[in-house]
């Protein structure tokens, strides 16, 4: 439930969920989310330049020339999004993941921890149905969760420079794709060849917020051999 | 004919920019954009252009280029010192915030930025440049934008548009606010510092280091004590936040910023002042400003009689 609308700046408001991070709190972001899009999109709303949705929060960017914080709380307020059925266009999305030593860098690390052996890591990452919680940071990156509990592990120490495009990442209870190479101190467990973003193509991300995610074993063959559809 | 400049010296951060691409953050697309709008928007109107048309800005020392095709009106705004090359061989000092024409063989010498960062060049009808999503931003980390999302190069060729406007010289009037005081407003974690940071915060001097660029400002100063906790759940992020992480020292998110983030925020810069402070560089002291909605909004008002 939407428990609090503060300011951030003049140029922006935030809709703060409560604390919690889970589904069901991130589903209420994401229809109020779905909600702000739409009244966009249909232009019952003018001035907003940009909505970004996280785990527990909605945050709302506007041009301060156009429309004033106030009137976009009015908005808000006065709406009873909660009760609108927008079409469901959230999908489920088949990533192929490979496991080869060559990507899983942290595998040993999560064997130790988990107590758990390779095979085991690896079928318990597979049977989740990750839940798009947002995206973001960098252009397309999914934040997933919720991964079985005995894989949950804490941040690298130290995070690595340089995290290959594709590598998968696992930390607490949250799995991520990096869509760009960049540095970063997730506990890699394998590489997707899926491009999950291209900023040329009209569907920009594959994933969205709200979306689906099944991973699907390859060996290193496939992986080489993997060419986006 | 086709109407060009060859970049002789690509300058240290050359980029197309306009107002910036929106609607896409929940993507993680952040807006990217003009560091200074009124600087950019000035360059625009000095050669009678639409202000939003895509202009190229630089940061510190620009592109030399040299002009190949039919006559033209160029402008550069900022506080800037350039030179006009003539074919000939003979050299004109520039004057910035003021139209000129060039001609074929030409090129224009963008030395550096006086006491600022931030310059743009506009071309009257504009440079033909593609958008994507809708705007012709460049984001170079994600290499989204014209000139495939990347930095002048030695040697590319900027094309630009011919326009049949009848060229029209104009001068602005234009000076930089010269003090050094932001205006914030509170964030949204500001109770996670210590009372005594807060009253640092927002009174005492901060300096501009070196590790400043599009994506953010780092400030050197007093050490901000975190009562409550160094992280918060990772949260959308809006230009102009203050952040602090671990150490205790600000960091001001800027057009580049990531979409989203997890530290604390203990201030939001008010639009107003925001071209103000993307043009300090480093090593300058600046001070925060403590102030309320209404008060920012109505800077805002005052903002934009500027344009």
């Amino acid at each position: 439930m939407l428990k609090k609308i503060s300011n951030i700046g003049d140029c922006g408001i935030t809709c703060d969920f409560g604390d919690e991070v889970n589904k069901n709190t991130n589903k209420e972001v994401i229809k109020l989310f779905n909600f702000i899009q739409d009244s966009v999109n249909r232009r019952k709303i003018k001035g907003i330049l940009n909505y970004t949705p996280s785990y527990n929060k909605l945050i709302i960017n506007f041009e301060l020339g156009q429309i004033k914080s106030n009137e976009i709380i009015e908005f808000i307020k006065s709406s009873d999004y909660s009760k609108i059925n927008l079409p469901e266009n959230t999908k489920t999305v088949e990533i192929p993941i490979c496991y080869d030593e060559e990507f899983a860098l942290d595998i040993k690390r999560l064997e130790q921890k988990t107590k758990l052996n390779f095979k085991e890591i690896v079928s318990k990452h597979l049977e989740t149905n990750f839940f798009v919680y947002m995206i973001g940071f960098v252009p397309g990156q999914p934040f997933l969760g919720d991964l079985n509990k005995n894989l949950y592990h804490d941040r690298l120490d130290t995070p690595r420079i340089r995290i290959n495009k594709g590598s998968v990442g696992i930390v607490e209870k949250f799995c991520t794709i990096y869509t760009f190479e960049s540095p970063g101190g997730w506990n890699i467990i394998g590489r997707t060849p899926f491009e999950l973003f291209n900023i040329n193509k009209t569907n920009t991300s594959i994933l969205s917020p709200g979306d689906t995610v099944k991973f699907e074993s390859i060996s290193k063959k496939e992986f080489t051999l993997f060419k986006n559809e | 004919m086709n109407n060009y400049f060859k970049v002789l010296r690509p300058g240290i951060n050359s980029t197309f920019q306009d107002l910036g691409r929106f609607g896409l953050q929940h993507l993680g697309i952040v807006a990217s954009g003009c560091m200074d709008q009124l600087s950019f928007c000035n360059s625009n109107k000095l050669v009678g252009n639409k202000i939003s048309e895509g202009a190229l800005e630089f940061a510190y020392q620009g592109p030399l280029l040299e002009m190949n095709g039919e006559n033209a009106l160029v402008a550069i705004s900022g506080k800037v010192n350039f030179n006009l090359i003539k074919k000939n061989g003979e050299t004109i000092k520039g004057k910035s915030n003021e139209s000129f024409q060039i001609s074929n063989g030409d090129k224009i010498d963008i030395l550096s930025t006086i006491n600022s960062v931030y310059g743009y060049f506009s071309i009257l009808g504009g440079f033909k440049i593609e958008e994507v999503k809708g705007s012709v931003s460049t984001l170079v980390k994600a290499k989204i934008g014209p000139n495939n999302g990347n930095k002048l190069k030695i040697d590319d060729k900027i094309y630009f548009k011919k326009s049949n406007q009848t060229n029209k010289l104009k001068k602005i009037e234009f000076d930089f606010d010269q003090d050094n005081v932001i205006r914030v407003m509170k964030g949204l974690q500001v109770h996670y510092f210590s009372k005594n940071s807060q009253d640092h915060f927002f009174s005492k001097e901060y300096k501009v280091t070196k590790l400043t660029d599009r994506m953010g400002m780092r400030l050197e100063g007093v050490k901000l004590e975190n009562i409550v906790n160094k992280n918060i759940k990772s949260e959308g992020i809006t230009k102009g936040s203050i952040q602090v992480p671990g150490d205790g020292q600000p960091i001001i998110l800027l057009s580049d910023h990531p979409t989203i983030g997890g530290y604390p925020k203990i201030a939001n810069v008010i639009t107003a002042d925001y071209d103000k402070l993307v043009q300090k560089t480093p090593g300058t002291i600046i001070k925060f400003k403590l102030v309320n909605l209404s008060i920012a909004e109505n800077a805002f008002q005052d903002y934009v009689r500027k344009f």
